[in-house]
């Protein structure tokens, strides 16, 4: 009986597996399709189906289905006086933003360049800014921008508070107190892009322009800007999309006004898509319309950054 | 022998499951637990406080969850829309009972609060405000539970020094006291500004999210006899009458004599510059008065002094309402609305709402509002019972909030950009409710 057995039995090296193999392919596909289900469901589903409300009357809280409507939500929002002074508005912000946090950040990333005593450090503390949350550096720039008590107007020399601006309550102030939250918090961002840039340019190619007794400024002109425009313009291109949907920075210190002076395209979607109005239909039509400026605006950035690339 | 582990496993699983589901509905159909939303403040604790005699008496536990006042809408309008039982009932604004009532979110209680005799023990006010829809209509879907009404609240010390009394009268040519009239308040508001000191007249509410400006510019618009609409719900020449730009023009003065840096303030802003001693008067809603009488928090609290809300120029009173009712939803099974109303039933008695309105509840019982007991409970009772006899509110239809967000919008560009003039404001703020009302039917077109 154990003889049968042991000769029935074989040798475990050459026995063939119980299990079904898994093939790589399987394997892989394993790994991916768990990430590619919770992006159907939490990307590419709800992308869709906002397309699908933007053409209905939908409100998330009236308790009826959504009723099709076709293009009139686009049609409403595209004719409205307000919507295209919101979109002017955003587009102001973005330029002035973008376009301080670019000079700043490329500016500093320039002083930071050359190794000194300190300069990890300096470098951690001016990053700081962009590491803490949005929500809170609203709260605590509003404190500073309090005309009774905050510091701000001491630093920029108003002393006396009863004659001193009060910045998020002023509609010609209340948007460059904005830019000046979102330079100071993002402008460490684009030096941060722009130090890998610079490293990142061969020493030789100073060396040889030296030799050639090339002017410093001919040398930022030929070598130092076309070396990091790449990376600037990656840094400028997010920071672009960022401004393009600037929401939580503009809730937490002026929550879009006074009036509306401060009402960029985001607290407008976020608006009518909440706030007691819940027009989910309008509000995905105007997600939408968002949507197609940045991929347009994006575009260019992309097309302006493949010329660079290419030289 | 070697699946076994895996069965036994799976099999446990799913008694391990059915257990759960069956010790659910167990505690569903035995009913030992009631919840109750509601948004995050003081009172809240204090429903929870009277929740917990409930259990004591009952067995039955109540629980108050409470969300942030930021979230506290769309928390409810979300589970509304999912028509979810996770809550029994909602202690819901004022202003939603059109919405709770039309989209079939709230259990008609009119029959119970009639038949019970509970309907005859609230102020007649706060029945027609926190309960009833349509206005009129006699039918009720709430439990008029925490009465609020916006209030004054003042410096003693600075209005009893007799420096400011001398000056005040030398100035004004009558003496310094809490104003009766709107104008009073002006003038007292002028008299104490004073940036040199740090002092600002009043302090009034200039928020742009939700309802928090015309929360206090009502206050001013219904005093001056102006209206958000007229009884055929009419808005054209009502909303934009002379009356209306009148109160508008004088809010927006007002604002001049407010600390700076309030041109976003609600609850929280006022009581911080009355309390840092920015103010020497402000405006908020009762509810949140407590703090100012707590020396823990307020320096001022031994002098803080509190008034109702003034007359107009040709003497109307009125004042922003407040507060909530509390409603059944829907959504739940009939035995938890059931078990719900004896709650209520339980609730609006006498005594427990003298120890509702004890703890600092702010009852709507008219028997409790008029014992010396109540009134004598703390400093602003007495004002919150006379305010609560004039109240008045916003829309309170389904397209309330899409009412809201034009006329904040407007007015904050007027009163805190200074945008425009009040006749703009006010034409742009008809134009666009007359578009959302002629929308919804509630106009025709």
């Amino acid at each position: 009986m154990l003889k049968h057995e042991a000769q029935a039995t074989p040798a475990p090296a050459s026995r063939p597996s119980n299990r079904r193999q898994i093939s790589d392919r399987s394997l892989s596909q394993l790994f991916i399709w768990p990430t590619l289900i919770l992006l159907i469901i939490i990307n590419i589903f709800p992308l869709f189906y906002s397309l699908f409300l933007s053409f209905t009357n939908y409100s998330a809280i009236a308790n009826r289905p959504p009723e099709w409507i076709g293009f009139t939500n686009f049609d409403r929002l595209l004719n409205s006086n307000d919507i295209w002074g919101y979109f002017s508005l955003t587009g102001r912000y973005a330029l002035i933003s973008v376009g301080l946090q670019t000079v700043i950040g490329f500016g500093l990333a320039l002083l930071l360049r050359k190794k000194f005593r300190g300069s990890g450090i300096v470098t951690t503390l001016i990053l700081i800014p962009m590491m803490l949350s949005p929500v809170v550096v609203g709260l605590f720039w509003k404190l500073m921008f309090n005309p009774a008590y905050g510091i701000f107007n001491y630093l920029v020399g108003f002393s006396n508070p009863a004659t001193a601006p009060d910045w998020l309550a002023s509609p010609s102030l209340a948007l460059w107190a904005i830019i000046i939250v979102d330079v100071w918090m993002w402008s460490p961002f684009v030096m941060l892009l722009c130090l890998s840039g610079l490293s990142a340019i061969p020493d030789y190619l100073y060396e040889a322009a030296a030799i050639d007794r090339a002017s410093a400024w001919f040398q930022f002109r030929r070598i130092t800007l076309p070396q990091v425009a790449p990376l600037l313009l990656i840094a400028v291109l997010f920071r672009t999309i960022e401004a393009f949907k600037a929401f939580d920075l503009v809730m937490g210190l002026t929550g879009g006004g006074p009036g509306n002076a401060t009402q960029m395209i985001s607290v407008e979607i976020y608006s009518q898509a909440f706030l007691g109005q819940f027009r989910t239909g309008r509000a995905s039509a105007l997600a939408y319309i968002v949507l197609v400026i940045i991929i347009a605006v994006s575009n260019v950035y992309i097309r302006t950054l493949n010329k660079v690339r290419e030289g | 022998m070697s699946k076994q582990p895996r069965w036994f496993a799976a099999l446990m699983i799913f008694a391990l499951l059915a257990l759960v589901s069956v010790n659910v509905a167990v505690a569903q159909d035995g009913i030992t637990q009631l919840t109750i939303l509601w948004a995050e403040w003081d009172p809240a604790n204090y429903l929870q406080q009277i929740g917990n005699e409930y259990e004591a008496e009952t067995g039955i536990k109540v629980n108050v969850i409470q969300e942030p006042w930021g979230s506290f809408y769309d928390r409810m309008a979300v589970e509304w829309a999912a028509q979810g039982d996770a809550y029994d009932m909602v202690v819901g604004d004022s202003q939603w009972i059109g919405q709770g009532v039309e989209q079939g979110h709230y259990v008609d209680l009119t029959d119970f609060l009639v038949s019970e005799g509970i309907a005859e023990t609230v102020t007649p006010a706060t029945l027609q405000y926190y309960a009833e829809y349509p206005t009129g209509s006699g039918r009720y879907y709430a439990y008029p539970t925490e009465g609020d009404a916006v209030g004054w609240a003042y410096r003693k010390d600075l209005f009893e020094d007799p420096q400011n009394m001398a000056d005040f009268e030398a100035k004004y040519g009558r003496p310094l006291q809490p104003p009766e009239t709107w104008a009073e308040l002006r003038d007292i508001a002028e008299f104490f500004t004073r940036p040199d000191e740090g002092l600002y007249g009043v302090g009034v509410y200039t928020q742009i999210d939700y309802d928090g400006l015309i929360m206090g510019f009502q206050n001013a618009f219904f005093s001056w006899g102006a209206d958000w609409k007229n009884e055929n719900n009419e808005v054209m020449g009502v909303v934009n009458s002379p009356e209306a730009v009148e109160a508008l023009e004088f809010y927006k003065d007002l604002y001049r004599f407010a600390p700076p840096g309030t041109g976003n303030a609600f609850f929280a802003e006022m009581n911080d510059v009355f309390i840092s001693g920015q103010a020497a008067m402000i405006m908020n809603y009762f509810a949140f008065f407590p703090a100012l009488i707590n020396p823990g928090v307020n320096p001022y609290a031994e002098t803080t002094g509190f008034f109702a809300g003034p007359k107009g120029p040709n003497g109307d009173q009125y004042v922003s309402l407040g507060g909530q009712g509390l409603s059944i939803l829907s959504y739940i099974s009939p035995e938890r609305q059931e078990a719900s109303k004896a709650f209520i039933k339980w609730f609006a008695q006498e005594e427990v709402q003298s120890r509702w309105a004890a703890v600092g509840g702010y009852t709507c019982n008219i028997n409790v509002l008029e014992s010396e007991e109540f009134l004598s409970n703390t400093p602003y009772n007495p004002a919150f019972a006379d305010s609560m006899t004039f109240v008045k509110d916003f829309w309170n239809i389904p397209q309330f909030g899409e009412l809201l967000e034009p006329a904040q919008r407007y007015l904050h560009a007027y009163v805190v950009g200074g945008e425009g003039t009040a006749q703009e404001a006010l034409d742009k703020i008809v134009e666009a409710h007359q578009e959302i009302l002629e929308d919804a039917g509630v106009l025709g077109g």
